[in-house]
């Protein structure tokens, strides 16, 4: 039997310990550990990033690392992007230009927006097309999320100067 | 015309914004993978490593000693219970695991369950497997050589020959050969390719001891049919198996047919009493679930020396690989492949197609696609382009003088289908002017006279949809019917059930608003269930842009039984009679007297409060719609491609897409659906493709090698539409799924080869990666 380590991780604000086996994937202490499933896998090459997820800030595919290196770290998923029953606008976003269908790879691709739109809350269309160039998406062809994604820009930016 | 609603009842031509996208939204969603059982353990697949090889044992020892391990099932195991082999959905049968010999890489071998994933997977590498490596037969070409290695000894005919079939005049048409002065022809392959949902195949299987229930949660596009063979195949009770299929994340075609794993998982939880949760990999889902395409192609056409065409031959060789493992419903083996002439008038056509094994994964399913129309569409639209390049005219000018006109619908093709309506001339112009096409053109020349590369491709495909009416269609044997069943409450608020299964096309949007069309209930007041075989009536699912054209079909329908009821009701409550009254959407209203009104909410209550005497109780209605014929949508598509002369680089410039799908239910539904589509159809042309090597070891059975369109590749989608309804459509829909994929492959091509037609380029087979450009270039001289 290989030997456990424990692992401490915040994810959402809420600190989740767990006794983990090292080879597990930070994406499955996510899905089954914390039981937050709306991260999701949809290859196992680092290619797809329906697994996005942030780690302190910055978007990271949770297949490609274990639990044991996000420890002490914390974590936003899906579930934390609604603050008090109100959507964000990233969702919002997503909702009123028509950016999901299937809706597998939408929580990585929102994760992907979060953190481009906090890095550049103003970007342009090819900015956003090489942001969100590590989720695939095979229902939309993207030009809806990119509205989505420039809806939430605006909103956000409406948001500040309000 | 569709009488339009008010946006507050939200029916057909409205962009309801999407009912099903909080839970996605929120991380809420269901996927067969966040399943979660009390005592659920997890099954592994071991898979062969040859390509060809004789199974000389199977060892299980060293996996069953790993802590956790429940059972290891091989081959031999379900050859006992009669489960080694199971039927494909076209006339063959397929190992489930394998028994004797393997015919693929990555097939199936055997199938570890244990306590933990890590547990299933650690026992899975321990099973031992003994191979004897045998000849193997990549190339369907050989296939039927002498010396090629048989690869079904399991079949009587010992041959890899699967199938012969035709269609068309053969006479007439190599008569029309003879005397035509002008012949041109292309030979182009449409590549194997795998539709690659983002969620990949999986299932839960818990047979409940106690119960004798099986419940299947199942990443199933058909749940009903699978259901059923399930107990055909399994011998368990219908009654006593329940199929769910919950969220599902993509299927375009991937999530048809039964897989292995499945079957396994189902054995597996019959076994041990447990719930077994068997997820493929990316991995696996790409090396042994069902591919698509690999019909190596030849086209020849006869035409006048203006271009008037009088005569298409079309020859094929389709590789199925291991099994025929086609998922297609027609009584056709090649599926509805004799949609190959296209948007055209030709007097004669003839078509023929031969099937062969090799030692590849099984399938030959429809991507997107309704069961080989995009080949077909992808071999015509091409062979116009060439035809044009040969009688030096414009693809444009020669495809309008060919189109088949308006009043000449319905139009008999030659082999054998009755288009029901279309207008495709509206389309192209339409095209042709957003594009700029003359100013395209000009742009050309002048770029060509400075050395540039640049190219405009057309596709303006017919396609084939709506599968299908019951003398063309079944699936092991069941007909190709579907579904709908209402139930209206007596708050005047409804639910509805559909034998469809929504993939993401947005069911939980459009089908309320087809009710709310019909009977003016607002679309927000009517929940849709689809999925659970235990409620929702029987039907055959979504693949093949089937939904609305069958299952939309039946909703109208017991939409419009139930307003039949209405009007019985609202007579009795307005003590008029029925003849007296009219309907406008939510009300019924006495003709003349326009304040004397019960809506249909109203008429709900009294449904169960006031009934008239002798009237059953409630407000609810099924309907099962056999369409009458299928559906034709059409469309003009045109690319426009910028080609580096260093690097052979090719750049989208511009995509046009003009669509014309009938009556629409909901445009920011079929917009978002054509955007797809087309990206799909973008990354076939440019970099899907799953090849062997020459020993079978499959090339692109993962993401690093079998890429897809990222939002960087993907260009800016200019759509429109015109609308030609269909005449035997209850709300005059045809289905529009597919169409961007069956359209597109096309378009991007011949922008390509259009790019290099002056250099003598006829043909390049997909995809065209940059680098096939470039040896182009190489060769002509002319690379940077």
């Amino acid at each position: 039997m290989p030997s456990t380590r424990r692992v401490s991780i915040q994810i959402n604000g809420e600190k989740i310990s767990a006794e983990v086996e090292p080879r597990l994937l930070l994406v499955h202490f996510i899905r089954e550990t914390a039981g937050l499933t709306g991260t999701h896998i949809g290859c196992d090459t680092s290619s797809c990033g329906a697994c996005t997820v942030l780690l302190d800030g910055r978007p990271v595919k949770s297949c490609t690392l274990f639990a044991v290196q996000a420890d002490g770290g914390e974590i936003s998923t899906v579930e934390g992007l609604n603050r008090n029953g109100q959507m964000h606008p990233i969702q919002e976003g997503f909702h009123l230009e028509h950016g999901l269908q299937c809706g597998f790879c939408t929580p990585g691709m929102m994760m992907s927006a979060r953190a481009l739109l906090e890095r550049n809350p103003h970007p342009d269309e090819q900015e956003i097309r090489w942001a969100i160039a590590g989720n695939l998406c095979r229902c939309t062809g993207y030009q809806n999320i990119i509205k989505a994604i420039q809806y939430a820009s605006k909103k956000m930016a409406e948001g500040v100067s309000a | 015309m569709i009488q339009q609603t008010s946006p507050e009842i939200g029916g057909m031509g409205h962009s309801v914004k999407r009912k099903e996208d909080r839970r996605f939204l929120l991380g809420k969603g269901n996927y067969v993978d966040d399943i979660h059982l009390p005592h659920m353990v997890y099954g592994q697949l071991v898979r062969s490593p040859f390509a060809h090889a004789l199974i000389k044992s199977v060892n299980t020892e060293a996996a069953m000693r790993v802590p956790g391990v429940l059972a290891v099932i091989t081959g031999e195991d379900l050859a006992k219970a009669g489960l080694a082999w199971m039927p494909t959905l076209f006339f063959d049968k397929q190992m489930v695991l394998a028994t004797g010999k393997v015919l693929f890489q990555s097939q199936e071998v055997a199938f570890v369950v244990a306590e933990t994933r890590f547990a299933a997977a650690d026992a899975a590498e321990l099973v031992e497997v003994d191979y004897e490596e045998l000849p193997v037969l990549v190339d369907p070409h050989h296939a039927l050589d002498a010396d090629a290695p048989i690869l079904r000894p399991d079949r009587e005919e010992k041959s890899n020959h699967i199938f012969h079939w035709e269609v068309g005049d053969r006479a007439a048409t190599a008569k029309a050969f003879e005397k035509a002065p002008v012949r041109t022809e292309v030979t182009a392959v449409f590549q194997r390719c795998h539709p690659a949902p983002l969620e990949t195949c999986g299932c839960v299987a818990d047979f409940n001891t106690a119960t004798e229930r099986l419940t299947v949660w199942l990443t199933s596009q058909a749940p009903h049919a699978h259901r059923t063979l399930f107990a055909l195949v399994g011998g368990i009770p219908e009654n006593n198996i329940r199929v769910i299929s919950p969220d599902i994340g993509g299927g375009f075609g991937n999530k048809v047919p039964i897989y292995p794993g499945y079957v396994c998982a189902v054995v597996a939880s019959l076994k041990l009493g447990r719930p077994v949760k068997w997820v493929e990999t990316r991995s696996e889902n790409l090396q042994s679930t069902g591919f698509a395409r690999d019909y190596h192609m030849r086209a020849e056409i006869a035409s006048e020396s203006d271009g008037t065409v009088k005569a298409l031959r079309v020859q094929t060789l389709a590789d199925h690989g291991a099994f025929n493992a086609a998922a297609q419903p027609t009584k056709f083996p090649a599926g509805l492949f004799s949609i190959c002439t296209g948007s055209y008038k030709f007097p004669n056509a003839f078509c023929e197609v031969d099937g062969v094994y090799t030692n590849k994964a099984p399938g030959g399913i429809a991507y997107r696609c309704s069961f080989r129309v995009t080949e077909a569409s992808y071999l015509i639209e091409r062979a116009m382009d060439v035809l044009a390049y040969q009688l030096n005219t414009d693809p444009a000018e020669l495809r309008l003088k060919n189109f088949i006109r308006p009043d000449e619908f319905p139009y008999e093709t030659p082999l054998g289908w009755s288009y029901d309506s279309g207008n495709y001339a509206a389309a192209m112009n339409k095209a042709l002017e957003i594009a700029g096409y003359r100013e395209l053109r000009k742009e050309q020349e002048e770029k060509r006279r400075r050395g540039e590369l640049m190219g405009i491709g057309l596709s303006s495909f017919t396609e084939v949809v709506g599968a299908g009416p019951a003398h063309t269609f079944d699936i092991a044997g069941l007909k190709m019917f579907d579904s709908c069943e209402i139930r209206i409450h007596p708050t005047g608020k409804a639910i509805a059930r559909l034998g469809t299964k929504s993939q993401g096309q947005g069911h939980e949007t459009t089908f309320p608003q087809i009710i709310a069309q019909e009977l003016g209930i607002p679309v927000s007041d009517i929940t849709l269930e689809e999925g659970d075989t235990d409620t929702a009536p029987y039907g055959l699912g979504t693949y093949a842009s089937r939904s609305t054209p069958v299952a939309g079909g039946a909703t109208s329908v017991a939409s419009r039984k139930i307003r039949e009821k209405a009007r019985k009701i609202a007579a009795h409550l307005l003590e008029v009679s029925e003849e007296d009254l009219e309907w406008e959407p939510g009300k019924f209203f006495v003709k003349g007297a326009p304040s004397k009104a019960k809506t249909i909410q109203e008429i709900a209550f009294a449904a169960y409060t006031n009934i008239p005497p002798g009237m059953e109780a409630g407000l609810e209605a099924v309907d099962y719609y056999d369409p009458p014929n299928l559906t034709f949508p059409f469309g003009t598509y045109i690319c426009v491609v910028d080609i580096d002369k260093g690097t052979g680089e090719i750049k989208v410039r511009r995509f046009i897409a003009v669509d014309d799908c009938g009556n629409i239910i909901n445009p920011m539904i079929v917009e978002g659906q054509i955007h797809g589509g087309l990206a799909e159809g973008l990354g076939i042309a440019f970099m899907q493709l799953i090849s062997y090597d020459e020993s079978g070891n499959v090339q692109g059975g993962n993401f690093m090698d079998y890429l897809l369109p990222t939002a960087v590749e993907t260009p800016y989608w200019e759509t429109d539409k015109t609308c030609t309804p269909s005449p035997h459509h209850p709300i005059g829909a045809k289905g529009v799924g597919e169409s961007p994929n069956v359209g597109s492959p096309a378009a991007f091509v011949n922008a390509v080869v259009d790019a290099l037609s002056h250099l003598g380029v006829r043909h390049i087979d997909m995809p065209i990666a940059s680098w096939k450009v470039w040896q182009i270039l190489k060769e002509k001289g002319v690379a940077a």
